[in-house]
């Protein structure tokens, strides 16, 4: 019981507190329509993949964007929570550190999933416009693609708060999760098919999560399009949706240890 | 068995050691201070207490629980009020109670009954639902207090509770501190390099200079060790030996450029001194203070620079988290 409620006190702190920083909910909206809006239709006007439009294309990528910055830069927080004496506050408390864990987990999937259920509004608004054409959004695609985005957040979260658990300084932060942002992003299928790659890339592609995500919620919103090949045989969505579980359950893992082994 | 024991606690930092095998005993609903200059080892010493920083070598019991094996058990005895701020100042002042509150798993009405007590001991019922980013340095550190008196723990630890507050919030504070000791049988331990607080506050307090205990006992008795009244004389030329050779003098030192001498019984022997002395340019009797007392054992003052610069420092660096 009590632990929920400390869960629960830490969920309330980060979401109220995401809510009341504007500038952050604003930059979480106007980043993504930037690549939606310029790249998207700025490439859309020369590229097409299956008579696929270049801007519904990497609709799917966009979304694992705002996932992916969201939610690893949220471990951010905690390094500040160190460096002001709120991390004390909450470490001497009665609370377990996986429930700290857990709590920041929540904190940091709440955020990110409000921003993507308005991207989801702006997929909508686009597609039903006429200028995202052959966007396959309905409730049970969505709730599809949100099964992905919900897993992988969780996975995400976690990279983020085992990175910053260990940090001692924002700046540190930010230099080590721009290392691991882009490739993560660029290697992910978000902006390119992924079938007929230079065989120098293609391992890092596979090896990396984000490109299942991209390729589960791709399969379900756009269609085979672009999909995963492992020599003519496509991934299933299934088994896109199996790796990427076990990569978060992975990260909870070692979330939990590195939180156990937190210094202040 | 007493409610805070340390054996030879010690904690070592790269090249010093900032607590240096401490041994101490609280008993139950005492007020316990560890009186110190900044940099004593005062705060390291809360912070193993309260199982955030484990010892180098030693060990404490808490409530009769290790803090370092059973620092689970340890941590629901305590409630601590830490000297750098630790609210978050994004949520109004009502609302880092209310968390307060859910972390300690306290029960709904009692929880909305303490924070109204705590909020109006503090003075900051009408500024309650403002944002922390607007409270004053003063008003912040009195948030912090009422969030650490909420919860009513077995043992509450204080780290310079009254740093930063004006003479009238500093009553209040220690009013309501003596309070629970009293009432609710709370063992409050406090940090401070403040004489008149340790003095008006604590039953027992330890004197702490680099990392080690100076002297420890009751306020009055410490002062009473000292042998006599302070007698402080500014003159040109002081002839120290003439001085010596009179029995009820018990100790002569240098202090600031003038002479203290610690006398039996000063005001019937006043008249003698100043003979003996001949002229002079002023002369100050007094009661010994604490300040004496941490004289006398480590032969200087306890530094009166004000720490507050580094908890300013603290809020801007929270600041900066929303820009």
């Amino acid at each position: 019981m009590s632990e929920l409620k400390g869960i629960y006190a830490l969920w309330y702190r980060e979401t109220k507190v995401f809510l009341r920083e504007r500038s952050r909910v604003i930059s979480s909206i106007i980043n993504p329509l930037l690549w939606l809006l310029i790249i998207g239709f700025g490439l859309g006007s020369v590229v097409s993949f299956d008579n696929v439009p270049y801007q519904t294309f990497i609709y799917p990528g966009v979304l694992i964007q705002t996932a992916l910055f969201s939610s690893v830069f949220f471990g951010v927080y905690i390094v500040w929570d160190k460096k002001i004496d709120f991390m004390k506050e909450v470490l001497v408390a009665p609370m377990r550190r996986t429930s700290l864990f857990v709590g920041k987990i929540l904190g940091g999937s709440t955020d990110t999933f409000l921003q993507l259920l308005i991207l989801f509004v702006i997929g909508f608004v686009f597609s039903a416009g006429g200028i995202m054409p052959s966007l396959h959004l309905t409730v049970l695609s969505v709730l599809i693609s949100l099964g992905f985005l919900l897993v992988t957040t969780v996975g995400l979260v976690s990279i983020g708060l085992i990175i910053g658990s260990q940090m001692e300084s924002p700046e540190g932060f930010q230099l080590i999760i721009s290392f691991l942002i882009f490739p993560l992003f660029f290697l992910s299928g978000s902006l390119f098919p992924i079938s007929n790659l230079p065989t120098f890339l293609a391992p890092f592609i596979f090896v990396n999560p984000v490109t299942y995500a991209v390729d589960g919620i791709r399969s379900v919103i756009v269609g085979s399009t672009g999909k995963v090949m492992v020599g003519s045989i496509q991934l299933s969505p299934a088994f896109d949706f199996l790796v990427v579980t076990s990569f978060s359950l992975v990260m909870i893992g070692i979330g939990t240890y590195a939180f156990k082994k937190m210094k202040i | 068995m007493s409610i805070i024991e340390t054996k030879n606690l010690t904690k070592k930092f790269e090249k010093m050691t900032a607590v240096d095998n401490l041994n101490l005993q609280v008993e139950e609903g005492e007020i316990f201070g560890l009186l110190g200059p900044n940099g004593a080892g005062k705060t390291t010493t809360l912070l193993m207490l309260v199982t955030l920083k484990p010892p180098t070598s030693g060990s404490a019991t808490i409530n009769g629980f290790d803090i370092v094996q059973q620092a689970d058990k340890v941590r629901k005895s305590i409630g601590i009020v830490f000297q750098d701020p630790s609210s978050d100042e994004i949520l109004t002042g009502y609302e880092n109670l209310k968390l307060h509150g859910w972390l300690y798993d306290m029960p709904d009405s009692l929880r909305e009954e303490r924070i109204k007590e705590v909020l109006s001991l503090v003075d900051l019922n009408d500024r309650k639902n403002d944002r922390v980013k607007k409270y004053s340095g003063g008003m912040r550190r009195r948030l912090e207090l009422a969030r650490g008196l909420m919860h009513h723990p077995k043992v509450l630890f204080l780290d310079e509770p009254t740093l930063g507050l004006d003479p009238q919030s500093r009553e209040h504070i220690w009013k309501y501190i003596e309070n629970l000791a009293k009432e609710k049988n709370m063992t409050i331990v406090i940090t401070t390099h403040y004489m008149d607080e340790a003095d008006k506050l604590c039953d027992r307090l330890a004197i702490i200079d680099h990392g080690k205990i100076v002297v420890l006992g009751a306020p009055k008795k410490l002062k009473k060790d000292l042998g006599g009244d302070i007698i402080r004389l500014k003159a040109e030329a002081l002839d120290v030996e003439v001085l010596r050779k009179l029995p009820y003098v018990k100790e002569i030192k240098p202090c600031d450029g003038e002479v203290c001498l610690t006398v039996e019984d000063a005001n019937a022997h006043l008249q003698e001194i100043l003979k003996v002395v001949g002229k002079i340019d002023s002369v100050e009797i007094r009661t010994p203070t604490l300040d004496d007392v941490f004289l006398h054992y480590t032969g200087r003052a306890i530094r009166e620079d004000n720490p507050e610069g580094s908890w300013a420092e603290k809020a801007m660096t929270a600041r900066a988290r929303n820009e």
